[in-house]
């Protein structure tokens, strides 16, 4: 099922505040999207006002291409996973799981016997067989979440919205149950919108991933685009670790403001004044002073171990200390006690927070 | 030595208070025996005053079940303006006197009241008849079940009405398989609540009563007036009968909680 959403506004209840601030988003069927930002920038707001949960003042929302009048319209084409589950906690697994179908009008209701099929096949698609007689307060995190997973797909809707379905959940249950959520995406043909709060879990899990900040969407892109053009000094800081170097650009040249840093040729269609140059741990390099300078600034080197195949340290600037990494393999080693400089040419510069190289 | 003095004084206290009362109903209840303590019971006016009892007991719980569940519903699932006032004002018939109360239904209904004299025109008694005890302990016992409701209904949210409504259950699908279900406990706590309270109510229901024994007196009623006339056994064998009804509503209370524990203990 397609999302088409539209120049969509939504006030906070009396008040002028816009909690959705001209928001337009193409979801063609069958994509995996990912909605990021901090807490407050609207993301579950969105995801409810499609689910139809909310209202919205101003804007159009399509689903197939067909506006959605009522509830009515959406219920059982619509799967929702809610942040805590929002299990029934007086019925069994099998009865929450069933509960789409028990209160279908008697003329469409499938049987009995079918409707335990359903759950049964559903039981053993979420990989918990032998949940279906327990109620939810004796399943664990990981097992609830399928089982409210197993409950939004019951009545077989084609477009899933998940909103932060793993906050409660332990690292190795979250990294497990996410490539078996991607699977069971491509699956069942589903279109899945995600909202999350950690930008790693949608760069691993959504084919694109929406950045949303104060309301509004800030880019939307594959991981690897976003990655390597983040619109904003924001979308480069939200989507992991970015150290920023104030400086300025004049005569085609960008010159930090501090020491121990080196100057790098930007082209001519950055205009002279301020910039801020952030760049990835790993796009850092330490280059030995006779290379370029007479200078010869002290560089002290802090080791901080080695995860995820990098080797991360904390060079010592004058007032602070900023991180770099390399790739941890034999070849490559650094010298602790080095003088020289951090070569940030990889940087990509922003000027008031926008992309302007 | 001064935790010990506190369980004595703890005790004692209860003693004194809580379980000396109804120890002494019922002894002056048995004090010629128990057969003279039922007959007195069997007495027309006397059975009579036990059926209007339950009678005005069973419509004001059903009346305030239907409408606490009503107003919690509203008053936790909604966010209007004046919905704090609101629930101030479902708690006034807790702190108003109940004799004002009663009051009240006679200003509206009595023979000089508002609306009284065309209703008795109209062939409709209300003030000293069975409709005004009954208006009078609906609006007495009305908070219970909202106020037991509204706290619990208020912590669950509305997340699990969304999901049904989402799956496809209309209001009636989404009122008695999750919301009501869900708040059970709470639920039954305030029926019970309002059974116990619905039963003993005295002073509103003193006012609109007019005291016709064998018409309007209600069990409270009848203990008063066989107490003013010097008929003890009597008056002390309803007391008791009123006070075990009232306290097996509370002891059901807790009812849910030992089944959890015997469960678990099964389990």
């Amino acid at each position: 099922m397609s999302v088409q959403v539209e120049h969509l506004v939504r006030y906070a209840p009396g008040s002028t505040r816009r909690l959705l601030n001209d928001v337009s988003l193409d979801v063609p069927t069958g994509a995996f999207v990912a909605l990021v930002g901090p807490s407050g920038a609207g993301k579950t707001t969105l995801l409810r006002a499609i689910a139809g949960l909310d209202t919205f003042e101003q804007g159009t929302l399509l689903l197939d291409g067909q506006t959605m009048g009522s509830m009515r319209d959406r219920a059982r084409k619509i799967g929702f996973v809610f942040q805590n589950y929002a299990l029934f906690p007086h019925m069994t697994v099998a009865k929450n799981i069933a509960f789409g179908l028990d209160v279908l009008p008697r003329s469409e209701r499938p049987s009995r016997s079918a409707i335990a099929a359903r759950v049964q096949e559903l039981l053993d698609l979420m990989q918990i067989p032998d949940a279906g007689a327990s109620y939810p307060a004796r399943l664990s995190g990981g097992q609830r979440q399928r089982v409210a997973l197993a409950r939004a797909l019951a009545t077989g809707p084609k477009l899933l919205l998940l909103d932060e379905p793993f906050g409660a959940l332990d690292p190795i249950v979250r990294r497990s149950i996410r490539t078996w959520l991607k699977a069971l995406h491509e699956r069942l043909g589903l279109t899945t919108i995600l909202v999350t709060h950690d930008q790693d879990e949608a760069v691993e899990i959504a084919d694109r991933i929406v950045v949303m900040q104060h309301g509004q969407i800030v880019q939307d892109a594959t991981p690897e685009e976003l990655n390597r053009n983040p619109q904003t000094a924001f979308v480069m800081e939200f989507l992991g670790e970015a150290p920023s170097f104030n400086g300025i650009v004049q005569d085609g040249l960008m010159v930090p403001d501090e020491a121990g840093l080196l100057p790098f040729a930007v082209d001519a269609s950055v205009s002279p004044g301020p910039v801020t140059a952030m760049l990835r741990p790993y796009e850092i390099q330490v280059c030995s002073p006779d290379e370029r300078s007479a200078q010869e600034p002290s560089l002290s080197l802090i080791p901080e171990g080695a995860r995820n195949g990098y080797r991360h340290y904390r060079a010592q600037l004058a007032e602070r200390s900023v991180p770099f990494s390399i790739p941890d393999c034999t070849e490559n080693t650094v010298e602790i006690q080095a003088s020289g400089f951090l070569d940030i040419s990889r940087a990509r510069l922003f000027r008031d927070g926008e992309r302007c190289r | 030595m001064r935790k010990y003095s506190l369980w004595v004084l703890t005790w004692g206290l209860i003693v004194l208070v809580l379980l000396m009362p109804p120890a002494v109903v019922v002894a002056e209840a048995l004090k010629n025996g128990l057969a003279p303590a039922l007959a007195s019971l069997s007495d027309p006016d006397g059975l009579a005053a036990i059926w209007l009892t339950l009678e005005v007991t069973v419509v004001s719980v059903l009346a305030n079940t239907v409408f606490g569940v009503m107003a919690a519903w509203v008053l936790t699932k909604y966010r209007f303006p004046g919905r704090s006032a609101l629930l101030v004002l479902v708690e006034l018939p807790l702190s108003i006197s109940p004799v004002v109360s009663g009051l009240v239904w006679l200003l509206l209904f009595g023979a000089q009241g508002w609306w009284g004299p065309a209703l008795e025109q109209a062939g409709i008694h209300i003030a000293f008849a069975v409709p005004g005890i009954m208006l009078a302990t609906i609006f007495v016992t009305l908070p219970y079940v909202v106020r037991t409701l509204v706290p619990l209904m208020e912590q669950q949210g509305r997340d699990a009405e969304e999901a049904a409504m989402l799956a496809g259950a209309g209001f009636w699908n989404i009122l008695w398989r999750v919301t009501l279900p869900g708040a059970r406990v709470a639920l039954f706590s305030g029926i019970l609540l309002t059974t116990a309270r619905a039963m003993g109510e005295f002073g509103a229901v003193s006012v609109v009563s007019g005291h016709i024994p064998g018409m309007t007196e209600t069990m409270p009623l009848h203990i008063e007036s066989l107490y003013n006339g010097y008929q003890t056994v009597a008056a002390f064998s309803m007391a008791a009968l009123l006070a075990g009804m009232a306290m097996m509503a509370v002891l059901l209370r807790s009812a849910p909680e030992w089944l959890a524990r015997w469960k678990e203990k099964q389990a």
